[in-house]
């Protein structure tokens, strides 16, 4: 137990920690427009993966990191369009068409992989870049808490930097207005001349946006290689994140976190032969308890409001 | 004479099921004033107003406003053109505040959508109109923590500040309490002085005749009268909203009630905002009459016939059934004792529109043992007894395979009727039994449930149509808002018109001559 706790009080856990939780932050801050506009967006996970071998096939090819993001992001915002338009504009079932289109990265990705590399399993074989650190000057140099805040990837800060771009998206700006209004109460929103569908499409490119950046991360950073089905399911923590942050941006960013820990938790307790599948059950664990005592708060709320007479 | 601003012509709307809302009605509203749209439930004031709000296309008929024929093809169109809606149910997002409500749609921001918006300009933009019409509301308050009159001014400055000049309320009242009924209509008169026109749906007469001008009535969809406010009495307009039609007949001798079979006391139900909806209900029905429950919907009707069935689970009060306390009991346990149940809802509770007429019609039965041989229905018997209700309820289908979807109205009404009433009930709860479906249909659901009752079960009948009440009951209910405001032990003697007052709450029994609808 002693070793757990001070495995767990570490810098190193605390550094990796924001390493795992960078890809499920981003994500689940893009579920936040797609809930707030009432999309039932089960997607992430395939703009993951897509922005993924986007990533290291455009770094790969030009040699640059930043069009390797760049590339990463039209791709998943293109699987984000094909979603809002069979979803939004064709009416298809949102749970089908983004089950579906999850199924069809998966496959798409390999096919992919195999065509460019001939390889279906990694891209080891391409030359493809990474991520690069950011080392603060000054506060690199403070003992402690220079390890704490430097020193972390580029695109982690940028994590954390979104989590008030995407507050001042959503409460801010006219089209976050739009997005809450429509995800509220659509007639409403219809009744002033705002056109829903533009809204819900719009929220589903901004979500495609964000979970791309974390799709990018696992295969640009965390490894710097694609692999298949790398995203292992983040895209699902990430909605449950968004789900037990109740869609607020600091709430998500303090879900992401603990998915983070817990995620890092497995690792070291993996090391120290506890088996793994107890410590990885832990985040959706806490989730599941997290909904049920949500829903038992709003039940009890509604049944007070009935007995009162 | 002022002039006229908006010219209704001989509107006619056929929705695309067939069913006739409109039939060649003129509405003739004037610069300036207040005008009554008066009518029953169902009488086209909504559909009407629909039309000229641009929701729905007439099939005939012409829109005239300021002199110019006009066709809106949606509701912005209207919007721009000066025409306000305020519904019934607001059209608000509650967790946004009254400004950002206010500017959604035209929010002042710099650099486009994804720029800054400039919530102070939008709570400025609030406070000046709010402070212009009078209607004053807290701009930073989030909508959810308004009262419900706060939430309506805050519709009515919506369409304000959107430029309307014309300002349609759909039942405005009828979520209000007479506090706030009162403050409306000052900000109302103000806001006809300030030269706004009104067009004000109500079937509270008392309302009308202290707030409007001049008045349209609609009755069955069609315009039956109008003029002036100060020319007619209350009881004037009332008699041309619920006027009478030719009765459909029904033979029927005088009932011999029995034992009491359903029992309620001081039934109490509250929706999930809160809302008291049934306020205080008691009555006793007994086997071989039928209790007709009049009143104009949404007076909790629907809620008790509901809670009876077991479809919303009760808490406060007490129901018995035969003597059994059905507290915490399910739909099919209650069923079991005996209760039959036609929603007013056909398409959620009444069948299932794509499962076949037997499956339908063996809905409340496939379970039971004699319909079954071990573990497989006995489909040998199910067929032979569905073709017997087809034949006794004459349902007008190919056979028992095809879809109840497409069934006419009348045909599908019929089987759910069959299903209910081939049970042999204790107790039916009809809700609506007639609404919407054919006259042939509607006499053989009326002879069937007196039927019914001459074998000895107990008919709770709701309806909102006077003529059903009136011709198939042997006592009558009377509710508004909640609570029971008249019983007539003898429904023979009670004309339509009499009935009519205690629906629109303009008149109610003392509580004595209520109680008597409570007997052991």
């Amino acid at each position: 137990m002693e070793r757990v706790f001070s495995a767990i009080f570490s810098t190193s856990f605390f550094v990796s920690t924001l390493k795992l939780t960078t890809p499920i932050l981003l994500a689940a801050l893009g579920a936040i427009f797609t809930d707030r506009a009432g999309v039932l967006n089960l997607n992430l996970e395939g703009v993951m993966l897509a922005a993924a071998l986007g990533g290291v096939l455009g770094s790969a090819w030009t040699g640059s990191v930043f069009v390797g993001i760049l590339s990463a992001i039209l791709i998943g915002m293109i699987i984000a369009a094909v979603l809002a338009y069979v979803g939004i504009y064709l009416k298809s079932n949102l749970v089908l068409a983004g089950t579906a289109l999850n199924l069809f990265v998966t496959g798409a990705t390999i096919f992919v992989l195999f065509i460019v590399t001939g390889e279906k399993g990694t891209s080891t074989a391409l030359k493809s870049g990474k991520i690069p650190k950011l080392n603060i000057p000054f506060i690199k140099d403070i003992p402690v808490v220079g390890k704490l805040l430097s020193g972390h990837s580029v695109m982690t800060y940028f994590a954390f930097l979104c989590v008030f771009i995407a507050s001042y998206l959503i409460y801010r700006t006219a089209i976050g207005l739009r997005i809450r209004a429509v995800g509220e109460n659509p007639d409403a929103a219809e009744s002033v001349g705002i056109n829903v569908k533009t809204i819900k499409t719009a929220s589903l490119l901004i979500c495609g946006f964000f979970a791309a950046l974390g799709g990018s991360f696992l295969s640009m950073y965390y490894v710097s290689w694609f692999q298949r089905d790398m995203t292992a399911g983040r895209g699902f923590i990430a909605l449950a994140a968004m789900n037990l942050g109740n869609s607020t941006p600091v709430g998500t960013m303090l879900a992401a976190l603990l998915f983070g820990a817990s995620e890092q938790l497995g690792n070291v307790l993996q090391v120290m032969k506890v088996p793994p599948q107890i410590v990885l059950m832990i985040p959706y664990f806490v989730t599941l308890v997290g909904l049920v005592l949500y829903a038992i708060r709003r039940e009890s709320k509604i049944k007070k409001l009935k007995a009162n007479n | 004479m002022p002039e006229e601003i908006l010219l209704m012509d001989n509107i006619t709307k056929v929705y695309a099921n067939g069913f006739v809302a409109n039939k060649d009605v003129t509405l003739s509203v004037r610069k300036g004033e207040i005008h009554a749209l008066c009518g029953e439930n169902g009488a086209g004031k909504s559909t009407l107003m629909k039309v000229l709000f641009g929701h729905e296309s007439a099939e005939e008929g012409r829109i005239v406003l300021r002199g110019e024929e006009v066709k809106f093809a949606n509701s912005i169109e209207a919007i721009k053109h000066g025409i306000g809606m305020v519904w019934q149910h607001f059209m608000l997002c509650p967790s946004l505040t009254v400004a950002e409500n206010l500017v959604l749609g035209m929010e002042p921001s710099k650099g486009g959508k994804f720029g800054p918006m400039n919530i102070n300009k939008a709570i400025q933009m609030a406070e000046e109109v709010s402070k212009k019409y009078n209607l004053i509301v807290d701009p930073r308050a989030k909508v959810e923590d308004l009262p419900v009159g706060q939430k309506q001014k805050v519709e009515i400055l919506k369409a304000l500040l959107r430029g309307a000049e014309i300002l349609i309320l759909d039942e405005p009242t009828a979520v209000l309490t007479p506090q706030e009924t009162e403050e409306l209509f000052v900000e109302l008169k103000n806001l006809k002085e300030m030269g706004h026109t009104i067009i004000f749906i109500s079937h509270h007469l008392d309302e009308v005749k202290s707030l409007c001008d001049r008045f349209t009535v609609l009755r069955l969809g069609k315009s039956v009268g109008g003029g002036e406010i100060k020319d007619v009495t209350v009881q004037d307009i009332s008699r041309m909203m619920v006027g009478r039609d030719v009765m459909l007949k029904i033979d029927k001798t005088p009932a011999q009630p029995k034992e009491v079979v359903l029992k309620i006391r001081d039934l109490k139900y509250n929706n999930d905002e809160g809302r008291p909806i049934v306020k205080q209900f008691s009555a006793s029905i007994r086997r071989g009459e039928i209790v007709g429950i009049a009143g104009v919907e949404g007076n909790g009707q629907r809620e008790i016939s509901e809670i009876v069935t077991g479809l919303i689970p009760h808490r406060n009060g007490d129901i018995t059934v035969c003597g059994t306390d059905i507290r915490g009991m399910s739909v099919r346990q209650i069923r079991e004792l005996g209760v039959s149940h036609i929603s007013e809802d056909r398409m959620t509770y009444g069948c299932s529109e794509n499962s076949s007429v037997k499956e339908n019609i063996i809905s409340d039965r496939y379970y039971k043992k004699e319909n079954n041989k071990g573990i497989f229905l006995n489909n040998k018997k199910l067929d032979a007894d569905v073709d017997q209700n087809i034949k006794d309820f004459l349902v007008k289908c190919d056979d028992r395979t095809q879809p109840v979807r497409m069934l006419s109205g009348g045909n599908m009404q019929k089987v759910v009727v069959a299903r209910e009433f081939s049970s042999h009930p204790n107790l039916v709860i009809a809700n609506q039994p007639t609404r919407g479906i054919d006259v042939g249909a509607t006499e053989f659901i009326r002879r069937k449930l007196v039927e019914l009752r001459d074998e000895g079960a107990a008919v709770l009948l709701i309806t909102a149509d006077l003529n059903e009440a009136l011709e198939l009951s042997d006592s009558l209910i009377v509710m508004y808002e909640g609570e029971i405001v008249a019983y007539f032990e003898d429904a023979s003697q009670v004309t339509d018109f009499v009935l009519g007052e205690y629906m629109l709450g303009i008149k109610r029994m003392s509580d004595e001559e209520i109680g008597r609808v409570a007997y052991e």
